[in-house]
């Protein structure tokens, strides 16, 4: 079964293609079927073939796949290869899985738009790349994927291209991730020409073997990897693409977040943690990159009217923990964040979604108010996944993967602890801003007509992310809770440092902190009156996440227009403004002599041929 | 078999297709024109026979052949066209024709 591997990149890839292709000749229905049975079946493939892996784990717990050879040159070769161990299967049950599920709502969701088909095309293509990211071999490989997931959010947040503000926040997700790629480039040529090799487990090896810890070169490379994470994974200071991104769909927003493009940065360095192991400035900074960002986004989530910015903050501020979990080594908590942030961010977007599909795409939250009473389904999907981003203490996923993120900061000595505290900070602030949306959005009085019901296509994917989110994190336990370790039994092969708390007492807080947040917003916002404050200077602050827009917009985009303008006539322009002169001079003098008369056509070649034979003979 | 001389029989070329050059020149009418690019090449043709003749070499006489055949195609050519200015614009002057000035 194993060797079927390669069909689950392939497949959606495949369906990608079809709709790329047939689009226009295709019903919305075979589209939808397309589009929905790759992801699908390729969501089934690797199922079986997890089962499988974990049943009857082959050699050495990795399983390799090499396809094609790519090039060789002078001893150097890239293989296209696959490469799945338990770190890249849990990233590719998650991505295929939850994709499916986004999928399957987005058929529902899209209907009745324009390009629907264009849609499945740009979709199915994103589930591939990322597909591709993770199961890669080859560092090659992966930033072929790495940069097909840039490019599919460039094209899916800009799919109502009509109007011109989403092209422009395509345009800045694209740049700004960019910006990234171009360090994490950057660090692959140093890893080819440094340790000679591109295949992603060999270096590591040679990492390990010829490198010294903390020497310069191994520390230059964790950082300009660290830059590409930085980028892709939407942390400080290339976050501001990700609130932009909200331009999109509901399903692609879904997408994004949760399954493919801003998870690739925290799978990133879980894949090359031998480097941040050797270079421990760069892992602290990985920790201290995570922590700023998920205090930032958290306060700026707290100051957001609309239901997607909200999610959006929130989003940024969750992988924020994951940062923070890599930066304090534990890799396995990480993923593990990965893992139940992705069903209950997947969860939350969508039934934003399906709330605002029944409300003419309104997003403020201050129009809608009292939609449990008419939206119970998408009520209930967006109370669980809100309970567990902010980690309800026992019953939801998203407390035991951040417990295991804040006991692993506890355990990491004074560092850790400061880690650790703005963890429990952030704790307070993420149950604060997402119950002020279910208190605001869903309870009070309403303030919209709201009619309508849901399709099977919308309530199947609600039921089982909310179901996930719930029993998600019931695959590992805290040591003080009770002894199942599923999750780090599989990933102990690739991923070192255990997971879960050792101690009653931080784990205390952290729920405490949870609690006391989602209680302070229900005194806030349980009749929210007054709770428009959108005056106050703080209040605008926190609504402009901190004026990083602005301060990139001052000092970065003005002077940049601005030397390009005063530049616009230099020397070496000249030069060129000057070649284009001559030529329409030439032009305007030579015009003169077609003047369509044949006779003088003949009487020039007549004189030409004549001035040539003359040279010929005379000379 | 008396034998023309090599300068008087190229000098009867040379005055047939200067002959063809001015008719080609001077005259407007299409038809004339045609007739004496005939010329011109006609005074190649005798500048090849009278060659051949000198060095006793049959290639000359192939390439009048050649100039036969291309004088054919290119009169089955040019009528064409002429016949196709002519329907579109009613004359034979081949001033006239001049819509592609620059």
């Amino acid at each position: 079964m194993r060797e079927f591997l390669w069909l689950v990149p392939a497949l959606p890839l495949l369906g990608s293609v079809i709709l790329m292709f047939g689009s226009a000749h295709l019903s919305v229905r075979t589209a939808a079927m397309i589009g929905v049975l790759s992801v699908g079946l390729a969501a089934l493939i690797a199922f079986v073939i997890s089962a499988g892996f974990v049943l009857d784990p082959p050699v050495g717990g990795v399983y390799q796949q090499t396809l094609w050879r790519w090039f060789h040159v002078g001893g150097f070769s890239v293989d296209v290869g696959l490469r799945l161990d338990p770190l890249s299967l849990l990233m590719m049950l998650v991505t295929s899985g939850v994709g499916f599920f986004i999928h399957l709502f987005a058929t529902e969701f899209m209907e009745g738009e324009q390009g629907y088909g264009r849609f499945f095309a740009h979709l199915n293509l994103f589930v591939a790349a990322m597909l591709l990211l993770v199961l890669a071999r080859n560092f090659l490989v992966l930033y072929a994927g790495w940069e097909g997931v840039g490019l599919c959010s460039y094209l899916l947040i800009g799919f109502w291209w009509g109007d011109p503000l989403n092209g422009l926040a395509a345009r800045k997700a694209f740049i700004v991730t960019r910006i990234g790629d171009t360090a994490f480039l950057i660090g692959l040529l140093l890893i080819a020409t440094r340790l000679g090799t591109l295949n992603i487990a060999s270096a590591m090896t040679r990492a390990h073997e010829t490198l010294h810890v903390a020497s310069p070169m191994v520390t230059l490379i964790a950082f300009l990897l660290l830059g590409g994470a930085i980028g892709k994974s939407a942390q400080l200071p290339l976050h501001t693409w990700l609130p932009d991104a909200m331009a999109g769909p509901t399903p692609v927003s879904a997408l994004i977040h949760a399954a493919t493009m801003v998870t690739a940065g925290v799978y990133l360095i879980a894949r090359t943690h031998v480097l941040f192991l050797l270079a421990p400035i760069a892992q602290f900074t990985v920790g201290i990159v995570g922590a700023l960002t998920l205090l930032l986004a958290g306060f700026s989530a707290l100051a957001q009217n609309d239901i997607k910015r909200v999610l959006a903050y929130s989003t940024m501020s969750q992988i924020g923990y994951m940062f923070v979990a890599l930066g304090v080594g534990a890799w396995g908590a990480a993923m593990f964040h990965l893992m139940a942030h992705a069903f209950f961010k997947a969860l939350l977007f969508l039934s934003a979604g399906a709330v605002t599909m029944r409300l003419h795409h309104e997003q403020d939250i201050f129009k809608m108010g009292g939609l449990w009473r008419r939206l119970p389904v998408a009520f209930w999907s967006f109370l669980i996944g809100s309970a567990a981003l902010s980690a309800l203490p026992l019953v939801t996923a998203g407390f035991y993967s951040k417990e295991a993120i804040l006991s692993g900061a506890w355990a990491d000595g004074t560092r850790g602890r400061v880690l650790w505290c703005a963890g429990v900070v952030g704790a307070f602030v993420t149950g604060v801003y997402i119950f002020r949306v279910v208190f605001i959005a869903f309870f009070g009085e309403e303030h919209t007509h709201v009619s309508g019901s849901y399709g099977w296509r919308v309530i199947v994917p609600l039921i089982v992310l909310s179901t996930l989110s719930l029993v998600g994190g019931f695959i590992q336990l805290p040591p003080a809770f009770g002894h199942i370790t599923l999750l780090s039994d599989l990933l102990s092969t690739v991923l070192p440092a255990p997971l879960g708390a050792t101690t009653v007492m931080p784990l205390l807080f952290a729920s405490f902190a949870s609690i006391s947040g989602i209680v302070v917003a229900a005194a806030l916002y349980w009749r929210p009156t007054h709770a428009r404050a959108d005056a106050t200077p703080l209040w605008r602050f926190w609504h402009a996440a901190a004026g990083f827009d602005w301060l990139y917009d001052r000092f970065l985009v003005c002077p940049v227009l601005w030397a390009a303008r005063i530049d616009r006539d230099d020397f070496i322009d000249k030069i060129y403004s000057g070649i284009v002169w001559v030529t329409r001079a030439g032009h305007f003098a030579v015009r003169r002599t077609q003047s369509g008369r044949v006779r003088l056509y003949a009487a020039g070649l007549a004189l030409g041929s004549i001035c040539l034979i003359a040279i010929a003979v005379l000379r | 078999m008396a034998t023309v001389p090599l300068d008087q029989g190229l000098l009867l070329a040379a005055i047939l297709f200067t002959l063809g050059l001015v008719g080609v020149l001077a005259r407007r009418n299409l038809l004339f024109i045609l007739m004496s690019l005939e010329v011109m090449l006609n005074a190649a043709g005798v500048a090849f026979i009278v060659a051949g003749a000198r060095w006793a070499a049959p290639g000359g006489q192939v390439m009048f052949i050649l100039v036969l055949t291309l004088a054919a195609t290119e009169v089955s050519v040019g009528l064409a066209l002429i016949l196709l200015m002519h329907r579109r614009i009613p004359t034979l002057d081949a001033d006239a024709g001049d819509q592609l000035k620059g």
